[in-house]
């Protein structure tokens, strides 16, 4: 682990009761500022969906957060019993939609589908239900995508990615773990090791081939302070793992964006037609 | 980046040997002419290695083309909706790639674009005037427009005055340099600017520009290439000098550049048709004999009253110290 820079002796650090305050707080505005009470989250059995729910429950009360939980058939079963632990620790009721079928009878036209389409086309499939779900109880759909996992691009755009608000987008996944630590979530929820379960065995460190707290610390000091590469380099980092990291920070800058339109007019959307998200509120 | 000397058929574009300079660049002159080329390039954003390279291939093409000088588009090391890549991108003026530019100057003049860092980190969109080996001279854009879909005062320090040079032109051995002064894109929307740089004498107007286009519902042309066509003739007539405009092309983020580089003449003709959309290179001669005919015919610079300027100028500067 390198050495921490001098902007303090932790700097992924959070003070746990402030963040909290804050983000329940978001979650009561957004929500009830659009004339809503209710949202909706998939719970996948991991911390950030747990963590979450957990801000939203606080925010507006168990009674007016639905959990949805849409396993496929080779999701991991302790995936379903943690999402349910949760929900008992909240005091939610969950929904279990299992998306077999309809994956299944969709791929049944393309068997050659590699794991990776095939992950991507599930984490889509539940995008489509918690929106249905949000229609059928009028209820917003409230993301899960941290800050560390939106930077590296590590989700699927328009699938897990796809939210009305987002209260984990600004807490890397070390801050994720310590929130959901204050806030008392089940041990079992925090402690193991974080996977998208889109297949049997799937881990995210595995996969992105470091661990989150060395990505995290080199995403702190590359992002929020804007270190130099060799100043980088001078806080322990290696060269070829702040190029890497860096490649995948631009490469997936696209999916942070919305879609591009091509300027024809003198008033563009998102461009010079730009007014305040809350313009309609 | 789609062409490398080889743009469509269009007799303002030069091909990637020596060409006969008299049928691309108009009748030489008395000795009081030179050739001067507009790299009409799409940067790559961001990209100040790939950037710097593709300078220097056309530098050494506007060379072999007997220019006397070659003017890249604003911001041309680095393209132009940068954002937070702003200091990422920067260069100090000893920065190896400047040096590298400055090499490449030694035998003909060279105005690129770049974002120029300060000794105390202050980021402006430079246009920097390379001749003889070194940065001869350096403009700093003064008007960074921050409406609409600009944001450059976010990101970027003004430049604080207008000055006009000494431009040495050296290829063809004028009888002395020609008077020079640039005005990078927003700049010239400012005709204060315009009338600050041609009351220090000035010849030749070096507009480098990145301007998207935009307004397509007002008729044929693109409102904005409109707008600089208008600008780029009056200006010219008005200061009796020439105008080169070089703006860019290519797309940043679903934002297209309009190109239309030209030369405009001291009578505010330009000398061809503007380039199209197309990386290209545009090259012309222009001649100093030119500018005295225009100043014969229209003695405007002549007949400019500063010292009414300056009277009327003070007078409304005391008012305001009485407001």
């Amino acid at each position: 682990m390198p050495r921490q820079s001098d902007s303090g002796t932790d700097a992924l650090s959070i003070d746990s009761a402030v963040v909290r305050d804050l983000l329940v707080g978001f979650v009561r505005n957004e929500v009830r500022k659009v004339g809503f009470e209710r949202v909706v989250v998939g719970l996948s059995g991991g911390v950030d969906s747990a963590l979450s729910a957990a801000i939203a429950c606080a925010a507006l009360g168990p009674a007016n957060v639905l959990p949805v939980l849409m396993p496929y058939r080779t999701s991991s079963s302790a995936s379903e019993a943690d999402a349910r632990a949760v929900c008992a620790h909240l005091g939610l009721t969950p929904t279990l939609v299992d998306i077999s079928p309809q994956i299944d009878a969709y791929f049944e036209g393309f068997p050659d589908a590699d794991r990776g389409r095939r992950g991507n086309k599930m984490a889509r499939e539940r995008m489509t239900i918690l929106y249905d779900k949000s229609w059928a109880h009028h209820a917003l759909v409230i993301g899960t995508s941290n800050k560390t996992e939106l930077l590296l691009g590590y989700s699927t755009l328009f699938g897990d990615m796809a939210s009305a608000l987002n209260p984990l987008g600004d807490l890397y996944k070390t801050q994720v773990w310590a929130l959901a630590h204050a806030m008392s979530l089940p041990a079992a929820v925090i402690d193991k090791a974080p996977s998208a379960d889109l297949w049997e065995g799937q881990s995210d460190e595995q996969e992105l081939g470091f661990a989150y707290p060395l990505v995290d610390a080199v995403l702190y000091h590359m992002v929020d302070e804007r270190r130099t590469r060799a100043e980088l380099r001078a806080l322990g980092f290696e060269d070829e793992f702040v190029e890497d990291i860096g490649r995948r920070v631009r490469l997936s800058q696209y999916k942070r964006r919305p879609p591009i339109i091509a300027k024809l007019s003198a008033r563009t959307i998102d461009r010079d037609f730009r007014y305040p998200r809350d313009w309609g509120t | 980046m789609t062409v490398t000397g080889a743009p469509p058929a269009e007799t303002t574009v030069l091909p990637p040997a020596p060409g006969p300079q008299a049928t691309t660049a108009g009748p030489p002159g008395d000795g009081t002419d030179v050739v001067v080329t507009l790299a009409q390039i799409a940067p790559r954003l961001g990209d100040v290695a790939a950037n710097l390279e593709r300078h220097l291939e056309l530098i050494a093409d506007a060379e072999s083309g007997g220019a006397a000088l070659v003017v890249f588009p604003e911001l041309s090391l680095t393209g132009y909706f940068l954002k937070d890549l702003v200091p990422d991108v920067a260069l100090r003026e000893q920065a190896d790639e400047l040096l590298r530019l400055a090499a490449a100057s030694e035998s003909i003049d060279v105005v690129a674009g770049c974002v120029l860092e300060s000794d105390d980190a202050r980021f402006y969109n430079a246009g920097l005037y390379f001749s003889g080996g070194r940065i001869h001279h350096v403009h700093r854009k003064v008007y960074l427009p921050t409406y609409g879909l600009f944001d450059e005062a976010r990101y970027l320090a003004q430049g604080d005055r207008f000055r006009s040079f000494a431009a040495p032109l050296r290829v063809a051995v004028p009888p002395r340099p020609w008077t020079a002064g640039m005005l990078v894109c927003e700049d010239m929307w400012h005709p204060t600017a315009v009338g600050l740089l041609a009351r220090q004498g000035i010849e030749l107007f070096i507009c480098p520009s990145a301007s998207p286009g935009r307004g397509v519902v007002r008729g044929h042309a693109l409102g904005t290439a409109r707008s600089y066509d208008s600008m780029t003739r009056t200006y010219a007539q008005l200061f009796t000098s020439y105008l080169l405009y070089c703006n860019r092309v290519g797309f940043e983020d679903g934002i297209s550049f309009w190109g239309g580089s030209r030369v405009v003449g001291p009578d505010g003709r330009l000398l061809d048709d503007p380039a199209g959309d197309d990386d290209c290179l545009v090259t012309h001669r222009i001649d100093l004999a030119a500018v005295r005919r225009a100043r014969i015919a229209n003695p405007l610079l002549r007949d400019e009253r500063h010292d009414i300027n300056d009277a009327e100028t003070e007078r409304l500067r005391n008012r305001r110290a009485l407001d």
